[in-house]
This record gives C-alpha cells, structure tokens and sequence, in this order.
C-alpha cells in the first residue's frame, strides 16, 4: 500500500486500482500521464478533479466495485466512464442500507 | 526520559490531577486545580443515571486517567450522592501506590467555598511533592504510544498515516507498545486486520467488533455516509468508509496484532493492539489514555488543534494548504511526502525524531496552546 510519487499530477496506489488519486487540482480536458504498476497509462479528464479526490481509470459499469489501494472501496451508483470524477454522487459504501444494488447479485 | 511510577509503569509527564465523579462536582473540580499550578482539572460529564455497562465504562475511564503514569497525584473530587462514589474510585486509582486523596462537597459544612478551600489546601500539598520529582533515563521500549486520525482528507491515507504506520513499526522493533483504536474506521479492512491477528480468537474478535458498528448503524436503517465519511473527509476527497478505514490502518503500521481491547481497558502487554472506540476524535483518544497510552501521535487532512488533559498528542499533516494554515496547531510538516521531496522512510524516521523528543519532554503544540477535551464513550443512553 506503499505510495510512490514520481507522478505529479496524480497517483495510482496499487496496480488493481481502477481509480487514482489527484494530487493537484486538475481541469476537464486535460490528459494526465499515469504509472500503473510497471505500465504508463493516459487519461482523458470529463471532468474537474480537485486536490485529493479521484477519477476513474476505465469504465465502470452500474454496481460494479471500485478498487483504490489495491482494496474495495464501495460501488457505482451508476455507469462511471474513464475521466470521470469518482465521489459520493456515484459511488456508494458496500455496507450501504439504502443500495440501489440491493438484489443485483452485488452483495 | 520518564517518570517511574510505584506500579512500574512510566510516564512521560508528572501531571497532578483533580478528578470530578460526576457533572455537579465539576465546577468545584475546575476551581481547586485553576488555584493551584501544574494541576490539571478533567471534569466527567456523567457519574450518575447510568445503567451498569454504561457505568463500568465510564468508571474504567476514569480510573483509567488517573492510572496512567504521566499522572504523579490525584484529588478526587465528589458530591455524595452519585453512582460513582468517591471512595470507591480513589481506593481504585491507590493500587497504583500513587497518592490519592478525595473530598467529598455533601461532607463539608458550607458547600461550594468549603470544598474548594479544602480542596486546594490537600491538592497543593500533593502538587508540592510530586512537582519536585526528576525524570529518570527509561528506554523507548516503555513507551505506550496511541495512534489517532481525525478531520482526514485523501492525504491522510496517502501520506501522513504511512508514516505514523512507520513510525509504529519502529516503536514495536524497539519493544515498545502501540494501540489502533477507531474501529467503525476499520470497516472495509477487516480482512487485512484479522490477517495479521495472533490467534484465531484474536482474528473473531477483529471480525466481530467491527460488525457490530455495522449492524448498529443499519439498525437505525441509515447509511453511514455523512457520518463516516463526515463533511469534511468528503470535501477532502474520501467517499466511503472502506476507503476512510483502508487509509487509516496504515497508521497502526504492520506488525502483529496481540489482542482486541474494551473502550478504556488496559493495554495488556507490549507490541500492537486494536482498543474497540467509535471514530469520534476524543472518545477514541481518552479511551486510549485511559487505557495507558503515554503519548498519541494524531493525523489530520482538514486541521484539528484537539490534546489530551494528561497525554501530549503529536499533530501530523500531510496537506500542504493545511500546514500553512495551522501551523500553530501543527507538530510534523509530512506534505513533503506527497510533493515527492521525502519517502515515507524519511518523514518517518523525522517523525520518530520527534516522538522520542516530546517523549523525552519537548512540549507539543496541544499542549503550550492549553488543548485539553475530554469526552468519554456511551453506549446507553442516560436514565
């Protein structure tokens, strides 16, 4: 879980990650540059990422699971595409009682 | 350096302390340590209308307060009528060998300026004593230290808490003790935790105390979200509370985990242990206290000025913008860490500078600013 900052812009904390983690305030349109594990990857910003917050690597379908230090860290709400700011707006706890993925086969 | 205590335990501070039994004692409490320099007033909002389980908690944490070793004397201060009695707390914090005396404002003939007059009267007499005890060289292996985050943003997890988790790997090595508490800030990272477990029932124990605050929670049927994460965590860039708890254990570093203690109880023996507190800052602090814990390194994304009355707390912070705002509030600059200039290896190694400097006796931010909250856990309502 050890982070390696040799990006500026932002981080990815394990190579499962399909998020990572802004570490200046980034605007829409923007293309970030990534290491992902030994591999480097470009983003395409949607959306304006502040200070500390995250975006999405690749698409994630409604209720699939998003990883952040090589762990779950809850669901999408709904469809999130790559670029896409990451937040409490599409993103949900898995100990959620008010899912909108209760009965999906997500439990 | 530290402070030998008649039970072997050490400190690390020589606090005298004057100790209320319940609410209507407090003000009486404030009043003698205000008159009297070097004491140090902890005022218990509860003591009374409260039901045996909730009652034993807050008795332990009392108890538990005037026990730690940073503490030489304690005045225990009482009205009469409330469920903790006086005498049957101060017998309880005198099997520590340290002295303890008590008074009690029913007892006194002329109320609120008769207890406070006694009061000073025993207190400056203890302060006397105890003050002019000297330090001793102790080993860093003595050193019980807590680990705490609060107000976290994404630099939390990414930065400031790795390196208290490094600092907590070194403290272990050296034979030191470490408690983790917060554990509704574990859920999500129950499988790491029981992982490293000693035993099976250790590994359960890990398991069951984090569902509990699962299920309390889902049985009021709301989402936790608003709580853990709370506004500010949000705003920091944290959503869920599986990614709050997966940045927070990192502070409690790597080593084997010894035993799961009660809000408050006594840490058992050395190397890492998890105590069972809510995530609520203070709670989670004085129940690591209480349990013995001399010192607590404390993280922070948004900024907290929050101490200990008897524990120097140590401020970390790894934002940038926060550290430039709170300076004044904050011990340990770790941003260097997330713009690249330090690994986690070199903040923690500066870190552990630091720790065994305050342990030795430099003072930490909370405490020259006076930051003293005290708050105990509840877990019934009152009667």
């Amino acid at each position: 879980m050890q982070a390696e900052f040799t990006v500026k812009e932002a981080i990815v904390l394990s190579p499962n990650d399909n998020v990572a983690v802004a570490l200046r305030d980034l605007k829409s349109g923007s293309s970030i540059l990534l290491n992902v594990g030994s591999l480097k990857l470009t983003i395409k910003l949607i959306d304006d990422i502040p200070f500390g917050h995250k975006f999405a690597l690749k698409d994630i379908p409604k209720c699939g699971l998003v990883v952040k230090y090589g762990h779950v860290i809850g669901r999408a709400k709904r469809d999130i595409k790559a670029g896409e700011h990451v937040h409490i707006h599409n993103l949900e706890s898995l100990t959620s009682v008010h899912s909108v993925c209760k009965g999906e086969g997500h439990e | 350096m530290g402070y030998i205590r008649p039970d072997g335990r050490v400190g690390i501070r020589n606090h005298v302390l004057v100790l209320s039994t319940v609410i209507c004692s407090s003000v009486v409490t404030r009043r003698i340590a205000d008159q009297v320099n070097g004491a140090i007033a902890i005022e218990n909002p509860f003591g009374c209308g409260q039901l045996e389980p909730d009652l034993q908690v807050t008795k332990r944490t009392l108890a538990g307060m005037a026990k730690n070793p940073n503490v030489g004397a304690v005045l225990v201060v009482g009205l009469g009528c409330e469920q903790i009695q006086a005498d049957e707390l101060a017998d309880e914090i005198a099997k520590t060998g340290k002295p303890v005396e008590r008074i009690v404002i029913q007892e006194e003939n002329g109320g609120t300026p008769a207890a406070i007059e006694k009061g000073v009267k025993l207190l400056s007499r203890m302060a006397e004593e105890t003050l002019a005890q000297r330090p001793t060289e102790v080993d860093a292996s003595s050193l019980v230290m807590g680990v705490e985050c609060g107000g976290s943003d994404a630099t939390s997890g990414l930065a400031s808490n790795p390196v208290v988790g490094y600092v907590s790997d070194k403290l272990i090595d050296l034979g030191g003790t470490v408690v983790l508490s917060e554990t509704p800030e574990m859920i999500g990272a129950e499988d790491i935790l029981a992982k490293r477990a000693v035993s099976k029932d250790v590994a359960d124990r890990v398991y069951n105390v984090i569902k509990r605050w699962v299920e309390l929670a889902a049985s009021y049927n709301v989402d936790l979200v608003g709580t853990q994460p709370a506004p500010g965590n949000i705003a920091g860039g944290i959503s869920t509370i599986e990614e709050k708890s997966l940045g927070a254990i990192i502070k409690g570093g790597s080593r084997q985990i010894q035993g799961v203690l009660d809000y408050a109880e006594e840490v058992k023996g050395r190397g890492l242990w998890i105590m069972d507190t809510p995530g609520y800052d203070i709670m989670s602090v004085v129940g690591m206290v209480a349990g013995g814990a001399t010192l607590v390194v404390f993280t922070t994304g948004r900024g907290t000025p929050t101490g200990n009355p008897i524990a120097p707390v140590i401020k970390v912070t790894a934002n940038p913008y926060t550290y430039g705002k709170m300076k004044e509030n904050i011990d340990f600059d770790a941003s260097t860490v997330v713009n690249g200039k330090e690994t986690v290896e070199q903040a923690g190694e500066r870190l552990l500078n630091l720790v065994l400097e305050v342990a030795r006796g430099k003072q930490t931010k909370a405490e020259l600013l006076g930051h003293r909250e005290f708050m105990i856990h509840k877990i019934i309502p009152s009667f």
